[in-house]
């Protein structure tokens, strides 16, 4: 573990995907992962996913993470997990603890797949246990089978709000309300849809004012905004609630992006600062590559993608790969890509994409 | 009422989508209905479909379109929809009552012969069903297509049910 061609920091569906298309064709591939489990985000995802076929749209998300930890098994690389990687130092030097154990790797190629954190809202009574982030609210629920209360408050219509609503249904419990402060449902209306029927409110143009309680969330005070965005007096609304959950988003884990001294710039669209990188996934420092959310928050279906470019691309700098056959490789993946980044949701993030690749010309 | 701020689609808006049947084939036999109204990149009832009564063409943006007359309202396709939007009607079942075949992913499930909740778009309770069948095959990944009887006027309306005494859909 002192030296490996290639060193790849989460094991997310973006982590998996880069080692399944380096490690297939030669490269010597570590995955390191804090979690237990590899996959990241895919194992809470216990819906059905969009896409096309070549997507494997249809699936459930824990049954596409299977099937990548296989294509994982037979393409020969290592995951390393409840592993963390607490630095990288100057010459791709990776701090990893491993075991109670400190260890130095270096690694001719580095792989930054960390993925993205959820953002937080500040509202009085926040603090409050039971006041909790989506992404929390679904590994308890989906993997460790764990309700955290019966009663919840939604904050949040993206798709993650929507989702993790109707999860929380299927694992019986009761979604008292959705809020939302834009005037429209941020995520697909088919997921919202699917809510709605079960009787779940969704507000929009309403927010969360505060949160009371002794000891714990017992209740939540929910107000209308006006058109531009203010408190309407007079329209609270108490609700009895035990659990508050927050879906306001994600943004890029990029702290060892920082920490390596790559450039940043700040994409909205795609969830705010985040390190540049060109066409092969490659940030402004050599060797040094990024795919899946810390790249831009998307999707695992664009996480995968991105991960299988960067895999390729890595293999290619390192002579794995002629120039011909990484090409054919990237256009296929670059085709499909471009089906998930289409249409009214899709096209701001291709937009956002491509400003990204742009600057990271500029110099 | 509208979809992007309500969650669920004004009559209007129904009647746009390229995936509704008309009136007049509804009330020839079973239909499929889509209710697929964004575009987003999704395209796994075109493949379920055997009949190639969906498609969806070269761009997985595409809404899904209908063509009724290759729709035999078999409910194949019902499963294979990521969005759960895809029902089947049945307004011939009898001369006052009408089926609709939905997706149904809560447990437990529902018997035959149980009378439930039928729940319109918007999750009000708008009149009993009597469930008629509970599907759930290993290849429906674990999505179950439940088929009810309703009165016929509310056969476009009920899109899932609710067990009597449970707070969810
Ligand atoms: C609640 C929720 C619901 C979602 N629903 C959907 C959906 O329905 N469909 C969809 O397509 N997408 C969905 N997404 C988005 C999707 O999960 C992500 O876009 C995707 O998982 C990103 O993949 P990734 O590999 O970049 O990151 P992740 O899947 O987050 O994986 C990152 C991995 O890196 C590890 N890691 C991070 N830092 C370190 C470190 N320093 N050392 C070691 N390991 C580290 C983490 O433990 C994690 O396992 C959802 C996201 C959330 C939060
Ligand atoms: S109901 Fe059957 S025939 Fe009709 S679209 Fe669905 S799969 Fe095709
Ligand atoms: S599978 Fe469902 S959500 Fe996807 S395009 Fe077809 S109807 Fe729409």
């Amino acid at each position: 573990m002192n030296h490996v061609e290639l060193a790849i920091i989460g094991a997310g569906p973006a982590g998996l995907s880069a080692a399944i298309e380096a490690a297939s064709v030669g490269v010597q591939t570590i995955v390191f992962d804090e979690n237990q489990q590899a996959g990241g985000q895919l194992f809470k995802q216990i819906h059905k996913f969009f896409g096309s076929r070549a997507h494997q749209a249809g699936a459930r998300g824990i049954d596409i993470g299977k099937n990548l930890l296989g294509q994982v098994a037979a393409s020969g690389a290592e995951i390393k997990l409840d592993t963390v990687v607490w630095g990288i130092f100057e010459g791709n030097k990776v701090g990893v603890v491993t075991n109670g154990r400190n260890v130095i790797c270096k690694a001719d190629r580095i792989l930054l797949a960390t993925g993205a954190s959820e953002n937080v809202l500040a509202f009085p009574g926040w603090t409050l246990p039971g006041v909790m982030g989506a992404g929390a609210i679904q590994t308890m629920v989906n993997v460790h089978r764990v309700l955290p209360g019966k009663r919840v408050l939604m904050i949040g219509s993206g798709n993650v709000g929507l989702i993790v609503s109707y999860q929380l249904l299927q694992a019986g419990a009761e979604v008292v309300a959705l809020v939302e402060a834009m005037d429209r449902i941020g995520g697909y209306a088919v997921h919202a849809s699917k809510i709605k029927r079960a009787g779940t409110p969704i507000l929009i143009r309403h927010t969360i004012k505060e949160a009371v309680g002794n000891g714990k969330v017992e209740q939540a005070t929910i107000v209308q905004l006006n058109d531009n965005g203010n408190v309407i007096e007079g329209t609270e609304r108490t609700l009895d609630v035990d659990v508050i959950c927050m879906a306001c988003g994600l943004s890029p884990l990029a702290e060892l992006a920082w920490l390596a001294g790559c450039r940043f710039t700040d994409v909205a669209p795609l969830g705010g600062l985040l390190p540049v990188h060109d066409d092969n996934m490659q940030t402004s420092l050599p060797g040094m590559y990024v795919a899946g959310d810390i790249a831009g928050i998307e999707e695992a279906s664009t996480a995968i993608e991105e991960g299988r470019l960067a895999g390729i691309a890595i293999a290619e700098s390192l002579g794995y790969l002629t120039t011909t056959d990484a090409t054919v490789k990237k256009q296929a993946v670059n085709d499909r890509s471009e089906q998930l980044r289409d249409g009214p949701f899709g096209i701001t993030r291709r937009e956002a994409k491509e400003t990204l690749i742009r600057r990271s010309l500029e110099t | 009422m509208t979809l992007i701020k309500d969650g669920y689609f004004s009559q209007t808006e129904l009647a746009q989508l390229p995936g509704m049947p008309s009136r007049e084939r509804l009330h020839e036999g079973p239909c499929v209905v889509i209710e697929c109204a964004q575009q987003i990149p999704c395209d796994p009832c075109e493949a379920a479909c055997h009949e190639g009564a969906i498609e969806i063409g070269d761009s997985i943006i595409n809404l899904p379109k209908l063509d009724p007359s290759k729709c035999g309202g078999c409910g194949l396709c019902i499963a294979a929809c990521p969005g759960q939007c895809l029902f089947v009607v049945d307004m011939t079942y009898s001369d006052t009552e009408g089926t609709v075949q939905f997706p149904y992913e809560f447990l437990p499930y529902p018997q035959k012969g149980d009378t439930v909740h039928g729940l319109n778009r918007g999750g009000d309770i708008v009149c009993d069903a009597e469930v008629l069948k509970v599907l759930h095959p290993k290849k429906f990944d674990h999505t179950a297509v439940i088929t009810v009887s309703v009165p016929k006027e509310y056969a476009m309306e009920v899109r899932t049910i609710k067990i009597k005494g449970n707070h969810h859909g």
